[in-house]
């Protein structure tokens, strides 16, 4: 049960993992970049952005997360995520 | 201008294309030639029924009513897509290897194949759907109202309670048509999830159109739109940020939890990489459903009178600018939402409340259990039929009770939170291989409690079911209670308040108990099943095959998998295992096989539980295995024993051929000292008798001679009576007849006894030493006859070119100990062992012994209470004899 899995890995595995990171770290870094208007200040308040800024910060951040998204997705290899899990992105090409 | 007859005839081609479009796709499934089926875009585009007619008419009236709260609605779920690697790809790989069926089944599964989970899970779920679909139903009648209203030629609709049971009734038999056409092992419907990915195309198109239309046909251009934005009622930002935190969170829980989503995302899944597409367009997909919902909402605010329901300025607004055509499909964009959330959804609540509460009652009335004749596919069918028609008119019934007057988001939120409710359990049971059933059952039963009390039950307004009192003083005038202020916190606002109480006393409940109680042995082995997918995707270890037999097995399976489906299955099997015929031997591979096709049909509680009935309750394996476990340790001790014992065996058995060893040198002594004895005997015996011949045949001897001959034969007899006594001294000792006087002596006394009766002082020098004026109660005689045996064989045969003797004697312990140590080369070890043995003679001959002394000198000790042993290790041979201080006489 306890497979021995290998300290260190060629290049390729080695970039499919550190991709998968990237991939985990993603939605930490858009749900920062998101929370950032709920310290906005707001309505009639002094320094309260425009609907429109809002807008443009929204959807602008939106689309940079789903490009981002799309670039590691296409990076991501399928094989490191079919049924020999992730052991197999540190097996492969041995 | 648009006319109500030719929206209901637009409406009716356009559900006989979805039919359509289903039965192609159903067809080229079963075909085989459904590549284009399974696309990474069919299934991104069926995730699409997050965006229902809520989001369809309601995002519009949200905005319009909060400005940009409604973007956390669709913020939450990207966030949780762009970040698939954490849970979703896990849901998925999980949902894959263990088929399972739902998200009750999800849980029940996880947390050891419970039913009572499943049970309360599908409640909880039907309870947070029913309102949702009842809002669907409400959003298509009120779009065909809206209709009628801008329709002259026909009078205005009196009962649209009509509208809703036509649209209902509707959905009811496309659902059963196509959601339970099979009931496939893997549980996927290529109809319904073509006919939801055409919807979702449909929608978007018409939202995207409806949003072209209002940015440039109305509000001329990008920049003059934002303009307008910035000048309106909703200009300048105003989420407060408490909502938006907890909305966007509540949202991401939701596309986990949503009993349709899960359909989609998990069951509905092809290829786990299609996840990979997703993660990037179904984002893209939400922005873009999103993007056009300000412009709209503003220019509607602008445009259209102010009692206008702002939920339908999709369908009113268009309508109003006379732009039929476009109307027409905004009408087709929202009855897309509608019905395709409507659809997902009921087949995902009829196979819960199938699996879950229906089939497992069914199986309990069944006193035969899962062997009785009939086919229990119809069954299986017929409850998810029923249960989609008793789904879909429990929605009605909402929507009928409810009045339908209550704003699109409120209800949406509402349910929101009644599903994020199993975030916990979910979250824990495939991320914490701790979290255990009792606590999942406590944290449902009190995040359901609090969401019942503080969201569910106000929601109908005060003094529908919760009087206005209850909510302003609590119950009964309890205050801490109040479904607004829980504990006495109030100001928060009723919806974050709600959520923030029922998750946090869920997830303190789940942690909370799972920390301080013990799963059960199928909890564990589950939740590592669960927790280490990626690891290992064995499936679970399970039956113990021998009291199966597999006929019943077939006969049950082929009343759920259907007569074919279930031969080729067993055929196949019977095959890997080298067997002709139909008839597989009932393996644990086998039953678990066979069990997780069953689950994909009929839920792994039930799978279990009817495979348990065939199996005869020699099922749950794991404690078997528990059992096992035992046995095996068991069985290392008994082996530790047997090795013990065998061990103990070998031990003897060297003793034994030491033994052996030892008598067979003893027999060649015994030999050598026998032909040496004879020679003793005869060497003397022989000059005896030649001299006595001489004395008595030649008369003529001198006196001299005479007294010469006769001293001879005198010193001859003399050797032979020692050699005699010594033999016989032996002979007594050994019988132990020997008679011992005993008396009070010095230690010093015997040794120089000893010392003058061996003549020592010549060539062998004595060096004395110790405690040689200890007193000692022994025998004088025979002690000092042990030591003149040892001083004289140090004589006779210390090899040194200066013989020297050592004699040390000390006290220790109550013992009296004297070694005698020359400086020879001693005695070599083999030989050590048998240099007590009678007639042992060893090395040269010397001084021509008999081989009995030291025999004699151990015979004598053994008396005297003491012993004389070898001492290895010394400059030259050592001999240590032993004597107890209170000469006590062991032997006597």
């Amino acid at each position: 049960m306890t497979e021995r899995r290998p300290l260190f890995l060629e290049r390729s595995s080695y970039r499919q993992r550190r991709l998968g990171d990237a991939a985990r770290m993603l939605p930490v870094f858009g749900a920062v970049l998101m929370m950032l208007p709920a310290i906005w200040q707001r309505g009639e308040a002094e320094g309260a952005p425009a609907t429109s800024s809002a807008m443009i910060y929204v959807f602008g951040g939106w689309v940079a997360l789903s490009v981002a998204a799309f670039v590691l997705a296409r990076g991501l290899d399928p094989s490191a995520t079919d049924p020999s899990g992730d052991a197999a992105g540190s097996t492969r090409g041995r | 201008m648009a006319s109500l007859n030719l929206l209901i005839f637009v409406s009716l081609i356009y559900v006989a294309f979805l039919f359509a479009v289903a039965f192609g796709a159903e067809r080229a499934a079963l075909r085989g030639q459904g590549s284009w089926l399974r696309s990474p875009l069919v299934y991104t585009l069926s995730l699409s029924i997050y965006c229902t007619a809520w989001t369809f008419y309601g995002a519009v009236g949200y905005a319009a009513r909060s400005g940009m709260e409604y973007l956390t609605i669709y913020l939450g779920p990207s966030l949780v897509m762009i970040g698939w690697f954490w849970a979703v790809r896990k849901m998925v790989r999980i949902g894959r290897s263990q088929n399972i069926t739902s998200i009750a089944d999800l849980i029940s599964s996880r947390y050891g194949k419970s039913t009572l989970l499943g049970v309360l899970v599908t409640v909880l779920a039907v309870v947070g759907t029913t309102p949702y679909i009842a809002l669907q139903l409400q959003s298509v009648t009120l779009a065909v109202a809206a209709f009628s209203q801008a329709d002259v030629t026909m009078r205005p609709l009196g009962d649209q309670n009509s509208t809703a049971l036509w649209v209902a009734a509707g959905l009811a038999f496309f659902t059963v048509l196509f959601g339970t056409r099979n009931l496939d092992a893997n549980e996927r419907h290529h109809g319904v999830v073509m006919a939801v990915a055409v919807e979702a195309v449909v929608k978007l198109f018409a939202l995207v159109a409806v949003g072209v239309f209002v940015v440039w046909g109305i509000g001329g251009g990008v920049g003059a739109t934002l303009e307008r934005i910035d000048a309106s009622p909703l200009g300048t930002w105003s989420v407060a940020p408490d909502r938006w935190l907890a909305l966007t969170a509540l949202s991401a829980a939701a596309l986990l939890c949503l009993p349709r989503m899960f359909q989609v995302m998990v069951v509905e899944n092809e290829e786990e990489r299609h996840l990979r597409t997703a993660s990037w367009a179904f984002p893209l997909y939400l922005m873009a459903m999103s993007l056009f919902v300000v412009p709209i909402a503003v220019v509607g605010l602008d445009l259209m009178p102010a009692d206008e329901n702002p939920d339908l300025f999709v369908l009113s607004l268009p309508l109003a600018e006379g732009r039929s055509g476009l109307a027409l499909l905004s009408f087709l964009g929202g009855f897309s939402s509608a019905t395709s959330m409507v659809i997902v959804a009921s087949i995902a609540l009829s196979t819960m409340v199938s699996n879950h509460i229906v089939m497992p009652i069914w199986l309990s009335r069944q006193a035969g259990g899962a062997m009785v004749s009939g086919d229990v596919r119809h069954v299986v069918l017929l409850s998810r039929r029923l249960s989609i028609v008793g789904v879909l008119l429990l929605g009605y019934s909402y929507y009928r009770v409810s009045g339908g007057s209550t704003a699109l988001a409120a209800i949406g939120l509402i349910s929101f939170s009644g599903v994020a409710q199993f975030l916990p359990a979910l979250l824990g049971g495939i991320f914490w291989r701790g979290a255990n059933r009792i606590g999942a059952l406590a944290g449902l039963l009190i995040g359901g409690g609090v969401w019942l009390w503080c969201l569910f039950l106000p929601s109908f307004g005060p003094g529908v079911i919760l009087s206005a009192e209850t909510m302003a003083e609590g119950p009964f005038g309890v205050g801490w209670l109040r479904p607004y202020a829980l504990f006495g916190i109030a100001g928060l606002d009723p919806l974050v308040h709600g959520v923030f109480w029922s998750l946090l006393l869920n997830t303190t409940a789940l942690v909370g108990l799972s920390l301080f109680t013990f799963p059960t042995p199928m909890e564990r082995l589950q939740g590592a099943q669960f927790v280490n997918v990626f690891d290992h995707t064995a499936g679970a270890r399970g039956w113990s095959g021998g009291m199966a037999q597999s006929e019943d097995l077939m006969i049950m399976a082929q009343r759920i998998l259907g007569a074919a489906e279930a031969q080729e299955m067993f055929r196949r099997a019977a095959l890997a295992q080298g067997l002709e015929g139909y008839l597989p031997e009932p393996t644990a591979d086998f039953l678990q096989m066979l069990e997780r096709d069953l689950a994909g049909s009929v839920g792994a509680a039930t799978a279990h539980a009817m495979i348990g009935q065939i199996t005869g309750g020699a099922n749950i394996s794991v404690e078997d295995l528990m059992a096992v476990a035992d046995e095996t340790a068991q069985i290392m001790e008994h082996s530790s024993q047997l090795e013990a014992k065998s061990a103990e065996l070998a031990r003897t058995a060297r003793q034994l051929r030491a033994a052996n060893e030892k008598l067979t040198l003893l027999s060649v002594q015994k030999d050598a000292f026998l032909s040496q004895i004879s020679h003793e005997l005869r060497t003397p015996m022989t000059s005896i008798r030649a001299f006595s011949e001489i004395l008595r045949e030649s008369g003529d001897l001198d006196v001299a001679t005479r007294t010469k001959y006769s001293g001879i034969i005198h010193e001859e007899a003399e050797r032979l009576t020692r050699l005699l006594d010594d033999l016989l001294d032996l002979s007594v000792l050994e019988n132990a007849q020997v008679r011992l006087t005993l008396a009070e002596v010095r230690l010093r006394a015997i040794l120089d006894r000893a010392v003058a009766a061996t003549g020592a002082g010549g060539r062998l020098r004595l060096v004395r030493r110790g405690a040689e004026e200890v007193v000692l109660n022994t025998d004088m005689d025979r002690l000092s006859q042990v030591f003149i045996n040892l001083i004289s064989n140090a004589q006779k045969y210390c090899d040194a070119e200066s013989p020297e003797l050592t004699i040390s004697a000390r006290e220790m312990d109550g013992l009296l100990i004297v070694d005698f140590v020359d400086n020879g080369t001693g005695i070599a070890p083999d030989s050590q062992a048998v240099i007590f043995e009678k007639f042992s003679r060893i090395g040269h001959q010397q001084a021509g012994g008999a081989g009995l002394g030291l025999a004699i000198c151990r015979e004598i000790m053994a008396r005297l209470g003491g012993s004389i042993t070898y001492l290895p290790g010394q400059q030259g041979a050592g001999f240590r004899v032993t004597l107890p201080m209170q000469g006590a006489m062991a032997a006597q």
